[in-house]
């Protein structure tokens, strides 16, 4: 027997006061969590599943904005064709979070929350200009997917708080996103390093405006204006490409890890930002 | 705090059983229920040795807890075959001696099923990639993605 | 007795893909592999495991974790016996039954980060896991060593002071205390005058990680010892008899007072020929007069069992300009772990054993460090010292400009060759398999920008040893078919095959089990790709044992003299057509008026092992940017010998390829500067997954192995000895430079692509 109590609420505002109980935690997909436990990371007092939440679980999508549920799964992110074509690359991150079997249990809101600096999803997040819906003990409020995080593993949560949803605008017309990290294999590894582009391409193919965020080589991922800056104004040519490339590298500040060298995320971040950038761009359907 | 007491199916069958909050549907299975088919490798949803099926959805029951079941539809490997005889994949997965040792095979059919369910006409590369997260270290899973596709192609001729 | 002298040369059965015996159970979940099994009354066993790599205990308290409600019993290192040192045969090697005694638990000093320390039995695993961490343990820290330069410095810290290093007969010249446990050299020839007549030399140095055998089941097993009484084991293991052995051995004991029931093995590969839980339950199941249950997490498994030895191997080939290899030079050094026995032995004799080289100069290093102790692991030694052979030559066929298969067919050896340590090869496939590899269609298909081609070839000896078979004749006709081998990749499909060709029964009539120590004679490991091979002519044996009294018996019935009666496709024939011919089935429904139940029972120790040669060649695709490379198409070419059930046979050839894949490009143990494994997961131990591989193709070569009745030869390990050389030739032959160090993981391979 354990002492770990197990509440599964069907209501925010229950969840929200459990979770504000000393040693509460939330759970989502718990692909984090479990791991989290088995290993004695975490020894929690109470464990609040927000699955019968139903509102967590909703993707809705209207005029103005794309709104989705923190408890949301990547297998049903995946399956949603409307928010694909909204935002493939959001979608693309969120899918390439682990195994099927992972997909069937993961979060959006799970990913963001875990707070590691390699989540797939967060730089799409970021890089789409997403929004944390945060409701708590005492009451809601908005704040940038980028400033909920702090640090690896820290966010800015108060006890109580819970992300129920991210809300990320409309995409303009020749706007578009796109995902991409690098593994040593082709699956099942966590990102060495990933980087997301979100652009808006006119009608001559020319960028007005780009997002370049960066993940993995910095404690959390890492908006780069400097990346974006060297897209804007130009039809994404290679020497446009290239100066994002080089200003993504420069604004890494990769660590050496089991899962690769300093140097080596240093220089694949700006090979991907190259990448992403073109598939981003390809997407809008304007690029020259 | 006790137990918390669950009731679920498990292959179609209701199951109640007590469990701690912290501990895995794969040892409510394993330890409680005594369904030891679903096999542990790894315990940290990388190996998909414990590959069950939640209400028709992939999952590792390592990666769930045993007290979420609560009021869910279950499938193990225990349950996939039937008093008519093997489901066509664990057919076709000895025909095509994809097994060695055997112990990732219980995983590997209900992720196959799964697969099967979800799409009756994979390619070879989303096969591979729908099971990328069932390790096999005998087989180098050559057998195994061909006894996929051919029991795709069979059950799509039959239907 | 020896191998059975007939030989037939027509097959009925033997070449089928039949399915398995064994088959529903494993496709259903009933087959009960090592984790699976339980007793009533049942505690779990759980270890405490040194977090520090190398240092002496000092003090160790358990009275708080014995206090712990629910805990039954804890052992320490004080609760074994001492074992004095003991070189005991385990078939294809010797151990030193100390060593195995004390890695199993340490007594004074801890050699690696994982080593054993302490155990605790409970009523539950989590009451286990909670007393583990009540036990106090105080260390003293010694310096680590955790390579091969620190541990053969001058003023290296010693792991075992009393060690000196030996050589086949006896210390080495000046002997004094060192972490090098043995020198071997092996040399043929006039090594200088070699080079002196090459008109081309090559040299280099390469490097193998420690990699782990990677099987996906965790060690596990069920412990009932009586006290006073007998103790059983179930457990997964490559041989109930080996482990009856080693498990007695390191606790003292007499074989007879111990049962081994091996359980189905979920993958081994020669890391299940090593015991790690066993005697630990046997003292936990005495103490507490329980049966015991030990199962290892993922992360134990990594930081404690297996893993197979890096290697630095320095190597330096002279050729003619023709191509004729005229000397070999070779130093090859392997880490053995925490303890002496790293497969070095195998390394220096296999690594131009497929060559004719007149001269030749090999010595072989095996060196201790804070690891865990090296476990044999497929072929061992011989994929390192192929990786460092095979890109030598390849490196030799570049700059002489002569095709690199043209090159390996000049100078490979033949029946009647002399491998390098000694006996002259009887037939061999190995120029048939490289001719294979030269006329397959895309070997000469050009390749894109990125894109390179490798090839290597690989020899594994295989091995005959001991084994016995019996084959029961069940009234109705059906067989039983037991034997000793514990059936790690479908030998049971093997084992009912060869009955069903000797008795002329369909193999689906027949039934192949895996018997324990006390229900079948002894047998050799499930290891030395043997089991085919030598169990597979006791079998053959012990059903031609079972058709002789089937004849006796017909001639009894038929009162006609035993010579007249044949036995023809599953029916004695009477020669004179007196009689209507009977069937096994009608013997059998009479076989207790004709004397009694029918079986053959055979033993043997297999003679004249037929060596494994096996040729591959693939295309990779090296992305400049990233460091990656990606296997685009795979070829394995093996002389098999015969292939007594094709698919299974594949399976091996295929497998052990994408196990060398994983070799070649990510895995490998990554340690802290504390000398703690920092990848202990499948996460980040990175073994190859379905969408990592593409296809293997496969060629079989069947040249009859002469001394097996039907041509039999081993098939298991010589499949993973050429990727790593196959891999890194295709992707050095990719970046113009020579690949020296794998896994040739992406952030390697940019450096190296990058380095200017």
């Amino acid at each position: 027997m354990d002492d770990c109590d197990y509440y599964a609420p069907t209501d925010l505002a229950d969840a929200v006061k459990h979770l504000s109980q000393s040693g509460a935690r939330a759970l989502a997909g718990g692909t984090d969590l479990l791991l989290q436990i088995r290993s004695g990371l975490q020894r929690p007092a109470a464990i609040v599943d927000l699955k019968n939440i139903a509102d967590l679980g909703q993707v809705q999508i209207d005029a103005a904005r794309v709104r989705v549920g923190s408890t949301v799964s990547g297998a049903e992110l995946t399956a949603n064709a409307a928010l694909t074509a909204c935002y493939p690359g959001v979608v693309e991150a969120a899918g390439l979070i682990g195994s099927t079997q992972v997909q069937g249990r993961a979060t959006i809101g799970g990913n963001l929350c875990n707070g590691s600096p390699a989540a797939d999803s967060v730089p799409a997040l970021i890089a789409a200009g997403g929004v944390c819906d945060i409701s708590g003990v005492n009451g809601e409020r908005q704040i940038p997917v980028a400033e909920l995080l702090i640090g690896p593993g820290q966010l800015d949560l108060q006890p109580g708080e819970i992300v129920a949803a991210i809300v990320l605008p409309r995409p303009a017309p020749g706007q578009a996103d796109a995902y991409c990290r690098f593994i040593p294999r082709t699956e099942m590894d966590i990102a060495v390093a990933g980087v997301a582009v979100n652009l808006t391409l006119d009608d001559q193919g020319v960028c007005r405006q780009a997002r370049v965020v960066i993940g993995g080589v910095a404690p959390t991922a890492l908006l780069v204006p400097q990346a974006g800056d060297a897209l804007v104004g130009t039809k994404l040519d290679a020497t446009a490409l290239a100066a994002a490339g080089a200003a993504a590298s420069a604004a890494a500040k990769p660590i050496s890890d089991k899962r690769g060298t300093a140097e080596f995320r240093r220089k694949i971040v700006g090979v991907l930002t190259r990448r992403v950038a073109r598939i981003a761009a390809d997407r809008t359907g304007r690029a020259g | 705090m006790a137990r918390n007491q669950v009731t679920t199916t498990i292959n179609g069958e209701q199951a109640e059983y007590l469990c701690d909050t912290t501990q895995s549907l794969l040892s409510v299975l394993r330890d409680e229920l005594g369904l030891t088919g679903t096999k542990e490798g790894c315990g940290t949803g990388d190996c998909g040795a414990c590959s069950v099926t939640v209400d028709g959805r992939l999952v590792c029951a390592c990666l769930m807890l045993g007290v979420e079941a609560e009021g869910k539809q279950i499938e193990t490997i225990e349950g996939v075959a039937s008093s008519d005889g093997l489901h066509p994949l664990q057919q076709k997965l000895l025909e095509h001696a994809a097994l060695q040792c055997g112990v990732c095979t219980p995983g590997i059919v209900i992720a196959g099923k799964a697969l099967l369910a979800e799409n009756p006409d994979p390619t070879e590369e989303q096969v591979r990639y729908w099971l990328a997260g069932n390790l096999c270290r005998c087989t180098g899973y050559d057998k195994i993605i061909r006894a996929l596709l051919d029991c795709a192609a069979e059950m799509r001729e039959v239907q | 007795m020896n191998n059975p002298v007939d030989k037939p040369t027509e097959f009925k059965y033997v070449g089928t893909r039949s399915i398995r015996p064994d088959g529903v159970d494993k496709v259903t979940g009933r087959a009960r592999f090592g984790a699976d099994y339980s007793l009533p009354n049942m505690v779990h066993g759980a270890v405490l495991r040194s977090p520090i790599a190398h240092g002496r205990i000092v003090a160790i308290n358990t009275d708080k974790a014995a206090a712990l409600p629910g805990v039954v019993s804890v052992v320490t290192g004080a609760d074994f016996p001492d074992i004095p040192r003991q070189m005991v045969p385990t078939g294809e090697q010797q151990v030193d039954i100390r060593d195995v005694a004390e890695n199993i638990m340490a007594r004074n000093k801890v050699f690696y980060h994982g080593h054993p320390v302490a155990a605790v039995a409970a009523t539950s695993l989590k009451i286990a896991q909670q007393a583990l961490a009540l036990i106090d343990v105080e260390y003293e820290p010694l310096p680590l060593v955790m390579d091969l330069d620190t541990a053969q410095a001058d003023d290296a810290p010693l792991l075992h002071p009393d060690q000196v290093t030996m050589t086949m007969a006896g210390p080495v010249e000046d002997a004094r205390p060192s972490n090098v446990a043995m020198y071997m050299p092996l040399a043929k020839g006039d090594i200088e005058q070699g080079f002196a007549d090459a008109d081309l030399i090559v040299e280099n140095c390469f490097e193998t990680a420690t990699v782990h055998q990677g099987y996906i089941e965790p060690h596990a097993t069920l412990v009932d010892a009586q006290v006073g009484g007998r103790t059983r084991v179930w457990t997964c293991t490559q041989g109930g008899f080996l482990f009856r052995t080693l498990i007695a051995g390191a606790l003292g004991e007499p074989v007879s007072q111990l049962q081994v029931i091996p359980t189905e093995i979920g993958g081994g590969f020669g890391g299940k020929l090593s015991i790690y839980l066993e005697p630990i339950g046997v003292i936990l199941s005495r103490s507490c007069s329980r049966p015991v249950k030990m199962v290892m997490t993922r992360e134990e498994v990594l930081r404690a069992t297996g893993p197979a030895s890096a290697s630095r191997i320095w190597v330096k080939l002279g050729a003619k300009k023709d191509g004729t290899l005229v000397a070999a030079q070779a130093k090859l050094e392997f880490e053995a772990g925490g303890f002496k026995g790293s497969p070095m032995v195998p390394a220096v004799m296999t690594m131009v054993a497929s060559y004719n080289i007149d001269n030749v100069l090999l010595e072989g290093y095996d060196v201790v460090v804070n690891k865990p102790k090296a476990s044999a692991y497929r072929a061992p030694g011989a994929p390192q010292a192929a990786f460092a052979a095979e890109s030598m030559i390849d490196e030799l066929a570049l700059k002489l400009k002569i095709d690199p298969v043209d090159l390996r067919l000049k100078n490979a050896v033949d029946e009647g060759d002399f491998a390098v340590y000694g006996p002259p090869f009887a037939a061999v496939g190995l120029k048939k398999s490289l001719q294979a590899v030269k006329e397959h269609p895309w070997y000469a298909e050009p390749l894109a920008d990125n894109q390179g081609r490798g090839v290597a070839l690989g020899f594994w000896f295989n091995v005959g040893m001991q084994s016995s078979a019996t084959v029961r004749l069940n009234e109705d006709g059906a067989v039983t078919v037991v034997t000793g081998s514990p059936d790690i990749g479908g030998s049971r499909a093997s084992m009912a095959l060869f009955a069903a060709e000797e008795l002329g029964v369909p193999p689906d009539r027949i039934q192949a089990i895996v018997g324990d120590t006390e229900s079948i004679g002894y047998c050799d490991t499930t290891g030395g790709s043997r089991t085919t091979y030598a169990t597979g002519m006791a079998v053959v044996e012990a059903a031609r044992n079972a058709v002789t009294e089937l004849r006796r018996r017909a001639a009894l019935t038929w009162e006609v003299p035993v010579e007249q009666v044949d036995w023809i496709d599953g029916n004695a024939v009477d020669q004179s057509g007196g009689h209507e011919p009977l069937s096994l089935a009608q013997l059998t429904a009479n076989a207790g008026p004709t004397g009694g139940p029918i079986e053959g029972t055979a033993t043997l120790n297999a003679q004249g092992v037929g060596p494994g040669f096996g040729v591959q060649l693939c295309d990779v695709e090296v992305d400049p940017e990233t460091g990656s490379s990606k296997i685009l198409r795979y070829l394995v070419v093996q002389d098999v010998g015969k292939a007594v059930h094709p698919a299974y046979v594949e399976g091996q050839l295929q497998g052990g390829v994408v196990q060398g894949i994983g070799l070649a490009l990510n895995e490998e143990y990554l340690y802290t500067d504390r000398g703690e494994l920092d990848n202990a997961g499948f996460l980040d131990y990175r073994i190859p997954v379905a969408s990592d591989v593409p296809m293997i193709e496969t060629r079989m070569i069947e040249v009859p192995h002469p001394a097996h009745p039907y041509g039999v030869r081993g098939v298991g390990e010589t499949p993973i000895v050429p990727p790593m050389a196959t891999i890194a030739n295709a992707i050095s032959h990719a970046i113009g430079k020579r690949i020296t160090r794998v896994p040739v993981s992406p952030p390697r391979l940019l450096a190296l692509i990058d380095d200017q």
